[in-house]
């Protein structure tokens, strides 16, 4: 077993513990970003002038008539930024643009004595421009060949010779919607300016030091005079990873040039029509398949909706090319990826990060061809699962580990779930039932752990000891809801051999640890769980030599449980409080900055190959629906999951992500719709689904009526602290199940063997429109024809 | 006269000087107490919910959750409302409060992530806590639920073995937990103590509506004290905006910075508050909630039984009214199509008086009807009896809480095997809610058989003209129309889920 990995004697991490703000939570008491204003004075309010047009070039900005509304102070426009006008990494997002890039660009900031005035000072701002020609949808963008950025290939074998030996080969396409956060919490910032001129800005970002960086280059002043703090989120998911810098940076431009608070919170039409959401992709695809349905060569092209500017799209694509494989061994391939650059918002990370995207359109291509083949799906599935001991590897070169645990978690869910019995259930149910359809899929995650890009997998923490024994945690991770710092405290608690009370977290603030990754690629707990062992560690190490002292033993032989520390063979005690006063009255350092960086991972983008992942996260759900024939409406019955986290640092916190992930997937399968205006009528552009009315989020009504998740035993993974494994992301795509069984379910409206094709989102109107293909148009009296317009079904 | 004022958390605290159109959470959240949050402003997420005591159905009040962002502050003078902080008992000298069992239940189950739609998922949680038929012979006894269906099972798919209705969460969204936990947290909490403050203030009459006249630079709230005030106010000021549970005038307030000189409350006044069984009608009075219709009725009339767990939220029916949803003239209400079929007819009082009319000839455009400036809706009537095989057929994405692409309410009397009366109310199809009357008589007089049901619902699928939009296709819409009634055949003659 790894250092990393081994736990001590009575470790707190694997304790299921609730979130640790759990009792602020349910109180009202934990405090957002937003409701620091109301413990702020004389703060401002900054609302955007938001264009109304998808293009344009902007030829006046008059703000006089804002400036003559009662209360407002004073309007940003891109003569008052001091240094770079760029909210991004890329230099390509200006943060006061000059040419509107999409229906909702905010292209000024006015601030007000109060947020009506502030309202009534951008409704004033004259914004005139010239009109340009818009491109809304992936379709249009690949039509005008309208690209950004990279365009990366990734090969492995001989495809050619891979589809010569093919038994069977198809071909097809498929167009997929993105996803809207729809974090309960919108973007928000408070900045304040200090007494020696330096910025404050307290933000809800999931990477404080870049908003820092941002804040920095706006403003045209070094990091060391910002600091960005963020006390938690109310949800994250990846939409608060790259895009609050703006934003903040607004707030700061604001505070330093009026010597004021200034706060902005997005309101939810403003969030939705100007944040980035997950990216939809278009894909063309060639596979072919052995006489036994095993996969010899898949040929695809994937392109991903990246919006106006590049923002994260170049990892998110590459994340989605490393994970069309997803569970299945692809000998050959060539998977070329690029990236549409549209008149819409800008796409940007979610989690999943791209991975979901890439798997989502192999497990199509499964479901679609399975019955073509005259397989079952899940055989299908199983006869491509990465089998050990074959030396296979990833179409970007890594070999996997732990390749087992594919066929593993599959099979335990497949008793846990009580599958085959359950199939002769469904079976009789859909024999008796005409117009109700019962459908259960069973699908497998394979996903990798890591930043793509190398330089990021580094962690940074710094534990201090006061002399009175309480403890006191920094890191670099934020907390958006995910359990981060309850683990942290975990971590802690058990490096140092102490109960979990003595250990306090203080707010994630850029002047505690420097240069933070992101909390963001699931990587969380694995970087700062590193960093925050790595410190507590140092200080274990120089509190064992002086116990060692006072016990009369040597260090070696000390070990510190539930704080108290005993040498080997001795009963002796030595209490943690003493022995922390004894060792600050010998002169010891008694705080430390812990660093973690993750071993063994190399990438090469151009050549795309490597291995840019520590290790993979597996797990396999099953799902049962039911579909009512007349509508397409459906209900998810029940899902079982099996779901790889290593040994779990904190199984509550992981159930509840599990859980969370796989109820936020099948929103994106399944409900979530987000409609552009693609007409060429005025508002061509326009987020039609922009409020939580017409966006709908999984409600009570889409829980699983049973749901049962059960995390992999003996799972220790050697490569991460105390043996655990990432959680956060990957099981969004265990909701693949979701899908698949809606397709199981309109298939069994049809005649045997029917291969469906389904929408994504699978909304009840797409499921209706699957059905009505299954069963054939003209069979149903009642039924309509199929719209002939392409556009009405849904995303198909 | 006092000036308006709140007693919130046990605190009076003056509304003065929020603006006349200042949400409850706005004005919340500007003293302090920012447990209540704003998630979407227009009703949707309950993340802004909060509790108020309102005259009860079996007690004498009720503690309801309501949307705060949606209701104005000046619509809450005199009355009190507890929120998250305030369910949660202060600890002495700033230690830690003692959580309410609800917070209590959802701390330690998990049910809180990042935390943020956590309060709200409170309050609404106590509302049903409180409910005082919730528990029937559960007692104080803890009901044990692990999620699974062994537990579940003892009521239904959405009850709880303690009674817990999870409508009463349908109006509140949580992105991170998946719900689960949430759910069980629901069902694990036992009944309220003798000693709870909040169990005991039912006991108490709830707080009485309080005439008000609150101004704001050029902007007034009133809530008049009578039917007459009110309709001699409407008389002088025809720019006035009527609001009742404020569910629809909320969002436009918020969403579409919607900003009036005159608001007028009328969701209090006694003559609409009126809900009687007659012998040949059941008069609603169209500021009865739909909360309390629903409770009132208890079942008696199976189409609006039918309708109200497909009405918005828990939330939103505990604020809106048939006269609201009337009033706003929507094409895609929930509550015409039932209300056409039912063959309601609906009671408007101006100053010069009462008038019926018809519902079916209420509407005469898009959001425009008979009713005159200076009138109000003052009841609905339902005429009995009732027809025996009704349905409401409510298409849309979501299963609780969403928008109606189409939706449609049948009231047939079908008598030895023979369709002798029906009606049908479409809503979603046309500019306004309409009959289906081409296929009421395609039905009426034939035999109720599969051939004559598909030969009617071929008429049905062509009624109106349906939009295409982002809530779903014109040929989707169409198609559901036809679907509906081949689904109600189906749910005549054989066993098909609702």
């Amino acid at each position: 077993m790894s250092h990393l990995s081994e736990r001590p004697e009575k470790p707190v991490v694997g304790v299921p513990l609730p979130h640790e703000s759990a009792s602020l939570h349910v109180t009202g008491h934990a405090l957002y970003t937003d409701d620091l204003v109301q413990r702020t004075k004389d703060v401002l309010h900054a609302y955007p002038v938001q264009v109304m047009k998808a293009h344009g070039r902007i030829t006046k900005i008059d703000t006089k008539p804002a400036l003559d509304v009662p209360g407002v102070v004073r309007v940003l426009t891109g003569a008052d930024v001091p240094g770079l006008n760029d909210a991004g990494m890329k230099h390509d997002e200006p943060l006061f643009p000059d040419e509107v890039m999409f229906y909702g660009h905010a292209v000024a900031w006015v601030l007000g004595e109060t947020l009506e005035a502030a309202r009534l000072g951008a409704a004033a701002v004259e914004v005139e421009l010239d009109e340009l020609p818009a491109i809304v949808t992936v379709a249009e963008a690949i039509e005008a060949e309208s690209f950004h950025g990279a365009r990366p290939n990734m090969v492995t074998g001989d495809v050619d010779a891979g589809f010569a030996e093919s038994e069977h080969v198809f071909e097809g396409e498929f167009t997929f919607a993105g996803q809207e956060h729809f974090y309960l919490e919108t973007h928000a910032a408070l900045a304040q300016v200090d007494e020696n001129g330096q910025i404050f800005v307290q933000s809800s970002t999931q990477h404080p030091s870049e908003t820092q960086e941002i804040i920095g280059h706006v403003l045209g002043i070094p990091s060391h005079e910002v600091t960005v703090q963020c006390l938690r989120m109310g949800g994250g998911f990846g939409g608060k990873e790259m895009q609050p810098h703006g934003f903040a940076a607004v707030a700061a431009l604001g505070a330093k040039l009026t010597g004021r608070p200034v706060r902005f919170r997005l309101n939810r039409t403003q969030d939705l029509t100007m944040s980035g959401k997950r990216h939809g992709f278009h894909s063309s695809w060639k596979i072919g398949f052995d006489a036994e349905g095993r996969i010899q060569a898949l040929d695809a092209t994937l392109t991903a909706d990246g919006g106006w500017s590049l923002d994260l799209s170049e990892p998110v694509l590459a994340r989605a090319l490393c994970h069309i494989d997803n569970t299945y061994w692809i000998p050959n391939a060539r998977v070329a990826g690029r990236i549409a650059k549209t008149n819409t918002v800008s796409n940007t990370a979610f989690r999943g990060f791209g991975g979901p995207q890439g798997m989502l359109v192999i497990e199509d291509i499964l479901g679609r061809v399975a019955p073509k083949l005259g397989l079952d799906a899940g055989e299908l599935r199983k006869r491509n699962f990465y089998t050990p001991g074959q030396g296979q590897t990833t179409p970007y070169g890594q070999p996997v580990n732990h390749p087992e645990r594919i066929a593993v978690t599959w099979q335990q869910v497949e008793e846990n779930a009580n599958i085959a019995e359950r199939k002769r259930e469904i079976a009789a149910f859909n024999a008796a039932h005409p117009n109700t359809k019962r459908g259960l899929a069973i699908t497998g995650i394979k996903f990798g752990i890591s930043f793509n890009l190398t330089a990021f997998n580094q962690g940074g923490a710094l534990v201090l000891i006061y002399k009175d024994g309480s403890v006191l945690i920094n890191h670099g991770g934020t907390e958006m809801g995910q359990g981060l710092h309850t683990k942290m405290l975990q971590v802690a608690a058990t490096t140092l051999g102490i109960p979990l009370e003595k250990v306090r977290l203080a707010p994630t603030r850029t002047d505690k640890v420097p240069n933070t990754s992101a909390t963001a690629a699931s990587s969380g707990a694995d970087l700062n769980g590193g960093a925050i062992k790595n410190a507590c560690e140092q200080l274990r190490e120089r509190l064992l030599q002086v116990a060692a002292s006072q016990l009369g033993s040597s260090a070696a032989d000390v070990r510190i449980v539930e704080g108290v520390a005993r040498s080997l063979g001795s009963d002796k005690e030595l209490a943690w409080d003493d022995l922390v006063r004894t060792a600050y009255f010998q002169r010891v350092q008694l705080s430390a900055a812990g660093y973690y960086r993750t071993e063994g991972l190399h990438w090469d983008a151009k050549s795309f190959r490597g291995s840019p992942f520590k290790y993979f996260a597996y797990g396999s759900a099953a799902t049962e629906v039911e579909v009512d024939g007349f509508t397409g409406a459906y209900r998810i019955r029940r899902v079982d999951i099996v779901h790889d986290v290593g040994d779990s640092l904190s199984p509550m916190i992981d159930i509840g992500q599990v859980e969370g992930g796989f109820v936020q997937g099948a929103g994106w399968l399944t409900l979530e719709d987000l409609r552009w205006d693609t007409s060429d009528g005025p508002n061509r552009g326009r987020l039609q689904t922009q409020a939580a009315s017409t966006y709908k989020l999984p409600s009570f009504s889409e829980m699983p009526e049973e749901f049962n998740v059960t995390l992999l035993e003996n799972a220790t993974e050697e490569g991460a602290v105390y043996g655990s494994k990432a959680v956060g992301e990957p099981p969004l795509m265990l909701a693949f199940s979701v899908r698949e069984a809606l397709r199981q379910a309109a298939a069994e409206f049809g005649p045997a063997g029917t291969s469906v094709d389904l929408a994504s989102p699978a909304t009840p109107e797409a499921v209706y429109w699957a059905v009505e293909s299954a069963r054939g148009a003209a069979k149903s009296t009642g039924g309509a024809e199929l719209p002939a317009d392409a556009s009405a079904l849904s995303h198909a | 006269m006092v000036a308006p004022q709140i007693k919130v958390n046990g605190k009076e605290t003056p509304i003065s000087p929020a603006a006349p159109h200042t949400t409850a959470l706005d004005f919340l959240r500007e003293r302090g107490l920012t447990g209540t949050k704003e998630g979407c402003a227009e009703g949707e997420c309950g993340a802004c919910s909060v509790l108020v005591a309102r005259p009860g159905v079996n007690k004498p009040t009720d503690w309801v959750a309501v949307n705060a962002c949606l209701v104005p502050a000046a619509a809450l003078d005199g009355q009190e409302i507890i929120t998250s902080e305030g369910l949660a008992t202060p600890g002495a000298d700033g230690t830690a409060p003692t959580l309410h069992p609800v917070q209590e239940e959802m701390a330690v189950r998990g049910g809180s992530q990042c935390g943020y739609c956590t309060p709200g998922f409170v309050c609404s949680m106590a509302a049903e806590y409180y409910r005082p038929d919730r528990c029937g012979p559960c007692g104080s006894s803890k009901a044990e639920s692990n999620g699974h269906a062994d537990a579940a099972a003892e009521a239904d798919a959405e009850h709880g073995p303690n009674g817990f209705d999870l409508h009463s969460l349908s109006g509140n969204l949580c992105r991170c937990t998946g719900y689960r936990p949430i759910r069980d947290a629901a069902y694990a909490v036992g009944a309220p103590t003798a000693e709870d403050p909040l169990a005991q203030r039912r006991e108490q009459a709830a707080p009485e509506p309080v005439a008000t006249t609150y101004t704001q630079g050029d902007s007034t709230f009133v809530r008049p004290a009578t039917l007459a005030e009110a309709a001699q106010l409407l008389r002088e000021r025809p720019d006035a905006v009527l609001v009742a549970g404020s569910t629809d005038y909320g969002v436009e307030v918020n969403i579409r910075s919607r900003r009036d000189d005159l608001v007028v409350a009328i969701d209090r006044l006694p003559e609409l508050r009126e809900l009687r069984v007659g012998d040949d009608h059941i008069e609603i009075g169209a500021a009865v909630t739909l909360t309390e219709i629903e409770r009132r009725l208890d079942g008696s009339v199976p189409l609006l039984a039918d309708l109200f767990p497909q009405f918005a939220s828990r939330l939103i029916r505990n604020g809106a009214t048939l006269g609201g949803n009337l009033g706003t003239g929507s094409p895609i209400g929930d509550s015409p199509p039932v209300l056409l079929a039912l063959e309601a007819s609906l009671v408007l009082a101006g100053a010069d008086g009462e008038r019926e009319v018809p519902l079916a000839e209420y509407f005469t455009g898009y959001r425009q009807s008979v009713r005159r400036p200076d009138e109000l809706i003052r009841a609905v009537r339902i005429p009995l009896p009732l027809s025996q095989v009704t349905a409401f057929h409510k298409i849309a994405k979501r299963r609780f809480d969403d928008i109606s692409s189409v939706a449609v309410g049948f009231a047939l009397d079908i008598e030895d095997g023979v369709v002798r009366k029906a009606r049908i109310g479409l809503g979603g199809v046309a500019a306004t809610p309409i009959r289906a009357l081409a296929v009421e008589e395609a039905l009426e007089g034939k035999a109720w058989t599969a051939e004559n049901v598909e030969a009617a619902a071929q008429v049905l699928k062509a009624q109106g003209t349906p939009m295409n939009d982002h809530r779903a296709s014109s040929e989707y819409r169409s198609a559901m129309l036809g679907q509906s009634l081949l689904k109600l055949y189906a749910q005549t003659t054989e066993a098909v889920p609702s």
